[in-house]
């Protein structure tokens, strides 16, 4: 963002506009603000539709195929526009308010997260140097939205759903931010930036592949504790369709409903993002120098592909097996990393 | 779980809160209502509410020629239309004197035999639905289609068939029917395996599934529990094979009980699913043996015309529907219309032993128990 905004003068008075030096930096972070919103909803956009079209072919279907021609590409833009047009029903019990504010805690959290994902090395809004945290701590908000969303429903199921999100969330926090500290530990930075810088020259030094392996341990129980996180099947209590009906967002409708289902999408990229920039390299490739933002992209999309895969094979756990595997298999294994990377860091 | 015999006394008491589950719920199979009274996450009772489906069949019944009633048991389990078509026809005919001829038995078990595949493979379809997995619900449809297909070619309906008469069957298998039958004998048994690699033995819904709504062979037989419930609870018992009508006497198979092999108690949700699956294989069994053992001839008895019991006969004749033991009990008064006829529906009696199976699960399970019980709404309401 701030090399946005040294580049943003020279553009402006090619183009003939005066601004502000003092309106400069504000003017950086609406078009960054812009960039990601557009990059968001244009990635959920497009992994609705990979969603749908890769569950057609694993279920010996097609999935859309009408929509914009033969591989119905243009599906979720359709949605979309149904979605907008769509009357938005508020239950007459339900508490107005708390009802209309719900959805946007849950896309303001994704969508504040993406600032600190590097994209290359060059392509990120903005380096924090506590950037993995920062991204943990705005991903919590979106629970609070799921909450208020079951609780203002004024529906006994959504309330269920709400009330299994915040059990998840409890469950599920602890894994995923202590997966993170083995990396941290590693590359000595919280900055996400240096975090990737530091598996440069190569596949082997990917924190994945480093031994003695606590990194791919905590690799898959962050990846783990990531879908239980977003809500993602197996993990996918809150709004499990076959008990709860949609569970938290049983009563939304219209645009209001697709904020969740956004955000859901956009949980995915994002989950998928911060893994593979910890653990697989982010924007290294897999021979040394080989350095580009599609390497960053097509990891990122390869551990989507493995989300949505998971998705249409698993059945789902109960919520006591949930609490179970949350507390009493990640967080001990996690804690045994932590600990494992921490000594190997002290003795070597 | 609480072991029994231990009691919490708690500090804090949490309310109970009263759930009202369907009768728009996608996994009530149906238009059921339960009654849930739930604390928290744990169901405390559920009480299912039926009569939603209600359309007087019976009453129908009473003024319709015995032929004319043939297409409303097809409404009845609509699931498995053909064994309720059968066991219509056996009853009047029994009351009646009539015998149908040996090529329309066999035509009758083959299509019975088929639509009981098509039931349990929606019963395992949905039983994935309910416990979370979509994809096995589609697996099962691509090879339900294949049978639909096949009941299309023979009588022209996909699900409400019609196609057993009284006195044999409404047409002659057409053209390439059998050949299309064999084709698919052949390549089921290796759907059955692709089936429980990727539903029956997953982990997940090993978990899920082992253990819960345990119904014990007492509650079930006080119940008047049949079919794969009852033999999920290690009962083995098949009107099939123990009061044998129609040609099941010169058919081999077997009867498949539930096992404490997968590590979990008799009777759980568990038992009775995987007893759908072995049913799949002996059913195919069935097709194989009933495919090469039919003899030509034909396949109505001859004048059966007007059919006109008795004055005064009565019967009650019980066949091995998909869901269980189903039972037509007819009055004849000597016309053309039955006096009554009384239906025993198994999902009825399946779904009443629900509050007893259900009672300290959690509410995920009440939807895996009610799954497993394979219910049809249409049969239980009539």
């Amino acid at each position: 963002m701030n090399e946005l905004a040294n580049f943003l003068p020279t553009v402006l008075s090619r183009s003939g506009l005066t601004v502000p030096s003092a309106l400069i930096p504000v003017l950086a972070m609406f078009l960054c603000a812009s960039i990601m919103a557009a990059f968001m909803g244009l990635s959920a956009a497009v992994l609705v539709w990979a969603e749908r079209k890769l569950a057609g072919h694993f279920q010996c279907r097609l999935g859309p195929v009408y929509v914009g021609g033969k591989f119905g590409w243009l599906q979720s833009i359709a949605d979309g526009i149904k979605l907008l047009l769509k009357e938005d029903i508020i239950p007459d019990q339900a508490d107005r308010p708390l009802f209309r504010l719900a959805p946007y805690p849950v896309v303001i959290g994704v969508l504040l997260a993406f600032i600190a994902v590097p994209f290359s090395e060059k392509l990120m809004v903005t380096d924090f140097n506590i950037g993995v945290f920062f991204i943990l701590a705005v991903l919590t908000v979106e629970v609070f939205g799921v909450i208020l969303a079951g609780w203002a429903s004024n529906n006994k199921w959504a309330l269920l759903g709400a009330m299994r999100a915040a059990v998840q969330m409890v469950s599920y926090e602890i894994p995923m931010g202590l997966a993170i500290l083995p990396v941290v530990v590693m590359a000595q930075s919280l900055s996400l930036k240096t975090i990737v810088a530091a598996q440069s020259g190569g596949a082997l030094h990917w924190f994945v592949f480093q031994p003695p392996f606590f990194m791919a341990v905590s690799f898959l129980i962050f990846f783990i504790a990531g879908l239980a996180s977003l809500k993602r099947a197996p993990f996918d209590l809150p709004e499990a369709e076959s008990e709860l009906t949609a569970g938290f967002h049983t009563e939304y409708s219209g645009m209001r409903f697709s904020f969740f289902f956004m955000a859901e999408y956009a949980g995915m990229l994002l989950v998928s993002a911060v893994a593979s920039a910890l653990y697989l390299g982010g924007w290294h490739g897999i021979l040394p120098g080989q350095e580009s933002v599609w390497w960053f992209l097509a990891k990122t999309g390869f551990l989507i592909f493995v989300m949505i895969w998971i998705r249409w094979t698993l059945p789902r756990l109960r919520i006591d097996q949930i609490v179970y595997v949350g507390w009493k298999v990640l967080t001990p294994f996690v804690l045994a990393c932590v600990v494992g990377q921490s000594l190997w860091a002290t003795l070597r | 779980m609480n072991s029994p015999g231990v009691t919490i006394d708690r500090d804090v008491k949490t309310d109970e809160l009263v759930i009202n589950m369907g009768p728009q719920h996608p996994s009530t199979h149906g238009v059921l209502r339960v009654i849930l009274k739930t604390d928290g996450e744990i169901c405390l009772d559920a009480q299912p509410e039926i009569g939603y489906l209600h359309r007087c069949a019976e009453k129908i019944a009473e003024n319709l020629v015995y032929g004319q009633f043939v297409p409303y048991t097809d409404r009845m389990d609509y699931v498995s239309g053909m064994g309720c078509n059968l066991g219509y026809c056996l009853a009047v005919e029994q009351i009646a004197g009539i015998q149908a001829p040996l090529r329309a038995e066999y035509l009758r078990i083959i299509v019975t035999e088929l639509n009981r595949i098509a039931s349990h493979l929606l019963a395992f379809g949905t039983y994935g639905i309910d416990t979370g997995a979509i994809t096995p619900f589609l697996y099962g449809f691509r090879e339900r289609e294949m049978i639909l297909d096949l009941l299309e070619m023979l009588c022209g309906a996909r699900l409400t068939y019609s196609y057993i008469r009284i006195g044999g069957v409404d047409g002659d298998v057409p053209p390439g029917f059998i050949d299309k039958l064999r084709e698919f004998i052949d390549i089921f048994p290796g759907k059955i395996r692709e089936y429980n690699k990727l539903l029956t033995f997953n982990h997940i819904f090993m978990k899920r599934t082992t253990g819960i709504g345990v119904l014990s062979p007492e509650t079930a037989i006080a119940y008047g529990v049949t079919g794969p419930n009852l033999r999920g609870s290690g009962v083995r018992r098949d009107v099939r094979r123990d009061e044998p009508y129609s040609v099941y006497p010169k058919l081999e198979f077997d009867v498949p009980v539930g096992t404490t092999q997968h590590g979990g108690p008799l009777g759980d949700a568990w038992n009775r699913y995987y007893i759908r699956m072995k049913e799949l294989e002996e059913s195919t069994k069935i097709l194989k043996q009933c495919v090469e053992q039919m003899p030509q001839g034909p396949i109505m008895a001859e004048k059966v015309g007007r059919v006109k019991p008795p004055a005064k006969t009565e019967g009650y004749m019980r066949s091995e529907n998909a869901r269980g033991e189903l039972g037509f009990y007819v009055v004849s008064d000597g016309t053309m219309q039955p006096v009554r006829v009384k239906v025993r529906a198994p999902s009825f009696s399946n779904i009443s032993v629900l509050p007893e199976i259900v009672r300290g699960q959690m509410l995920a399970d009440v939807v895996a128990i009610i799954g497993s019980l394979d219910i049809v709404l249409g049969e239980i309401d009539r």
